[in-house]
């Protein structure tokens, strides 16, 4: 009978994860973070203390069974742990690699109370990858019922609901306006924090559950919301169309020649692939001295991507200070070994431009916290007569995103005074059988949020159709019989033997 | 996955109006059906491409078909007119895009096409006439080896007036000439549609300025998402900053900054040019070597075709 693991029997120190060297990394496109071998993994997944109160599970947008498949790792039973994240989440690769674990899981795991927390999210994307190369899919067996769905943008949301739709034997069709799938997996997130490999791996997973893609497809104006569920034969429609109209700052000088969103910079470099130019046509603004504006995730990808893509000095540029910036920690930590150079508390008020309508420059102000406001973060204020200018030649702003306004154009949906698009808890829109998710509903948030918006959506939509679920969420520590789960009705999946 | 069950972006006609000027038309039965006039489409010529606008100069909802009118001017384009024959498929395709024109009530129309933008400004007149409206077409090209579409023109019209730079056919005298003429013959004019050249249109923006007559135009900025996303297409119109592809592309003429747009038009000027250079070279050597040897070259099977020692083209590309 093994000891029993406390606090101070398991390995103290939170296993490394191995990395590209700050400065080697910060001229190419391959991935950062390297992911554990098997080694690493079995130590990391010694730490977990199997806790009784599971607060990991809780934690996770679409509570994935954690102690469960990490128990699996440690059993080096790596299928058994791809099956048991599959059950709730289809994209271990991509989530172990954007999630925000030190604001989920990881933040409030049992071992983080007194030690490093358990390393969730680099085991999940360990999981994940080894199932890419291993080429494994879990394919349940799936009863085909009537049911036409269509989801409306290909991106995380959109991937989650279509997977739990078609594990429900719905006819599934996924549209999406760009010409390949992925959504902003594929254009915003760079590849070096998602590599395009590992997002078409799972739309490939997708495919062999019968997901049809179909792209270059603008819903809304190609054809309406109303026409899919009235004339193309849709019982169910979902929309996962993101929010990515971008905020732009509006201060003197910002439709200067070298001031863009983030967005277009990311789209250019990371699908348009124009990094590669002139093997792939679309241009790039190539910049010497880069400064971006905004601190979130996004801000991190821009001035990531910017060094690069051959920048000299990289600014970033933030009115609140490093502990309010939205920015994964990691993201922040890595920008800063790449030489990413930080001006916290500091506001622009104005592009500078050289006469010919190109960016010479950005004038900037210091600012101070003063009172919280409603989101609860201090305000930044001015500090009289501080601004200075410095020298720029390519602006991003990353300050955030509103509605894509498509959707509001073209369909009878009610919005919120925002221009979002209004859905209950359940998810449903004011148009029967029209369920919306993700950034579209909320405003801009993070890819988890947007699956588990997905995975909600779809069991709504289940209900809606008369569909019986037979996923349960799989109980940890539910008796088992034979090694079949009690709660298993798949019996593809059993192994024998 | 570059097709997809609609449409496999297949070119079903292609005419060339001059050796600049070429017309395609794509078949894709649903855009054909959903299209509205004053739409565009983005579109990639390969997988390597980038994703250029095209207004949708016509489209025909019986045979299923969009038609797309080009100037070729940069490398897609050039590159386009050399490849895009009866039978080719584009890489993608996508659209219709933008907040199709509003057709008003107007009574009196003048519908202004500059050069290629006699294209775009055809379904609009279309739509005029269709609603019950007096259109008088003015169409602008250099000279009459450039002229197109006035027959086309001339059906949805109750008058035309042509003018060339030159006075090879038609009136002598700039779009703006042609709507003096119109502003004179008529004093009930209740709308101008000017299509064309930023500088075509913000001349004929300021023509009717004096007179107050509402003029919109199609503005055209470089594009990337076409769907809102990116920004890249955002033009000042008054005092707000608005993105062509889904607030527009229709805008007030008499509200656009077309100093703004013109300058923003430029941004990529150099790299283009260089980029021209480039695929032109590789044209040129094609022409020398053949294509098949070029492009054995290209996948690296030299040894197996008897060459001259000649760079590979995309190696040693200046400024690449």
């Amino acid at each position: 009978m093994a000891k029993k693991k406390t606090i101070r029997t398991i390995p103290q120190e939170r296993t490394p994860m191995r990395e590209q060297d700050a400065q080697a990394r910060a001229k190419n496109f391959e991935e950062v973070a390297c992911g554990y071998n098997l080694d690493e993994a079995l130590r990391e997944s010694e730490r977990c203390l199997m806790c009784p109160d599971q607060p990991c599970v809780s934690g996770c947008p679409v509570s994935i069974n954690i102690p469960g498949f990490i128990q699996k790792i440690n059993e080096k039973n790596l299928r058994g742990a791809y099956d048991i994240l599959t059950d709730t989440n289809l994209l271990p690769s991509i989530c172990g690699r954007v999630c925000p674990q030190e604001n989920q899981c990881e933040g409030v795991c049992t071992v983080g109370d007194s030690l490093e927390a358990v390393a969730i999210g680099r085991l999940e994307r360990f999981v994940g990858d080894t199932a890419i190369k291993e080429g494994w899919v879990n394919i349940p067996y799936i009863e085909p019922n009537r049911f036409r769905v269509g989801i409306v943008g290909s991106g995380p949301a959109g991937m989650a609901c279509a997977a739990d739709m078609a594990k429900a034997g719905c006819d599934v069709t996924v549209y999406e306006a760009f010409h390949q799938a992925g959504g902003v997996l594929k254009y915003g997130i760079p590849d070096f924090r998602l590599p395009n490999e590992v997002i078409d791996a799972e739309i490939n997973n997708l495919k062999k559950l019968g997901v049809k893609f179909e792209c270059n497809t603008l819903v809304g104006r190609l054809f309406t919301i109303e026409q899919m569920i009235d004339e193309m034969g849709f019982h169910a429609v979902f929309i996962g169309v993101g929010a990515g109209y971008p905020t732009m700052l509006n201060i003197p000088g910002d439709s200067s020649n070298g001031v863009l969103s983030a967005n277009e910079l990311l789209t250019r470099c990371n699908l348009m692939r124009a990094r590669d130019f002139p093997n792939f046509d679309t241009p790039l603004p190539i910049g010497k001295r880069v400064a971006v504006v905004g601190a979130g995730n996004t801000a991190m990808d821009a001035t990531r991507v910017s060094l690069r893509l051959g920048a000299e000095k990289v600014y970033c540029v933030y009115r609140r200070s490093r502990t309010e910036a939205p920015a994964r920690a990691e993201e922040v930590h890595h920008a800063e070994q790449e030489g990413v150079e930080f001006h916290w508390l500091t506001a622009p008020v104005a592009v500078l431009d050289d006469g010919k309508g190109n960016v010479r420059g950005m004038r900037c102000v210091r600012m101070e916290l003063g009172e919280p406001d409603d989101s609860g973060r201090r305000r930044p204020v001015p500090v009289a007569g501080s601004e200075f200018d410095f020298e720029t030649d390519l602006i991003v702003y990353a300050i955030g995103t509103n509605a894509n306004p498509i959707m509001g154009q073209t369909s009878k949906l009610k919005l919120n005074k925002w221009g979002y698009i209004g859905a209950d808890d359940n998810l449903a829109t004011s148009v029967a059988g029209v369920f919306a998710g993700g950034d579209i509903v909320t405003g801009a948030a993070t890819v988890i949020q947007a699956m588990g918006a997905g995975r909600k959506a779809a069991r709504s939509m289940k209900a809606y159709l008369g569909i019986r679920d037979p996923g349960l969420p799989y109980i940890s520590g539910a008796g088992t019989l034979f090694g079949i789960d009690a709660h298993e009705r798949n019996f593809a999946r059993v192994r024998i033997a | 996955m570059k097709a997809n069950a609609m449409s496999n972006f297949e070119i079903v006609a292609r005419e060339d109006f001059s050796d600049v000027t070429y017309l395609l038309e794509v078949r894709h039965p649903l855009m054909a059906k959903a299209a509205k006039p004053g739409q565009f489409v983005i579109v990639m010529l390969n997988e390597h491409g980038e994703r250029i606008p095209l207004t949708i100069a016509d489209f025909d909802r019986n045979k299923g078909t969009i038609t797309l009118v080009i100037q070729a001017v940069g490398k897609t384009t050039k590159q386009m007119q050399q490849e895009c024959k009866v039978g080719t498929v584009l890489y993608g395709m996508v659209g219709p895009m933008g907040i199709p024109t509003h057709i008003t009530k107007a009574k009196k129309v003048v519908c202004v096409g500059g050069g290629l933008g006699v294209a775009p400004v055809f379904p609009q007149a279309r739509g005029y006439k269709e609603a019950g409206a007096y259109v008088i077409g003015v169409l602008g090209f250099r000279n009459k080896d450039l002229v197109f579409w006035e027959d086309k023109f001339r059906s949805v019209c109750d008058e035309l007036i042509l003018c060339t730079n030159d006075g090879s056919a038609g009136m002598k005298g700039f779009v703006t000439d042609g709507i003096k003429v119109a502003l004179d013959g008529h004093k009930d004019i209740d709308e101008v549609v000017a299509i064309g050249p930023p500088v075509m249109m913000k001349a004929c923006a300021d023509a009717t300025r004096a007179a107050k007559i509402k003029t919109m135009v199609s503005v055209n900025p470089i594009m990337v998402d076409g769907t809102g996303m990116c920004g890249g297409c955002r033009v000042k119109v008054g005092k707000e900053v608005k993105f062509a592809c889904v607030d527009g592309p229709d805008f007030d003429g008499h509200l656009v900054d077309f100093d703004d747009l013109m300058v923003r038009l430029s941004r990529y000027t150099k790299v283009e040019k260089e980029a021209h250079e480039r695929w032109s070279e590789s044209c040129r050597m094609t022409k020398q070597v053949g294509a098949h040897a070029l492009d054995a070259l290209a996948r690296g099977k030299a040894g197996q075709v008897e060459l001259l020692e000649l760079p590979d083209p995309f190696e040693d590309a200046p400024g690449g």
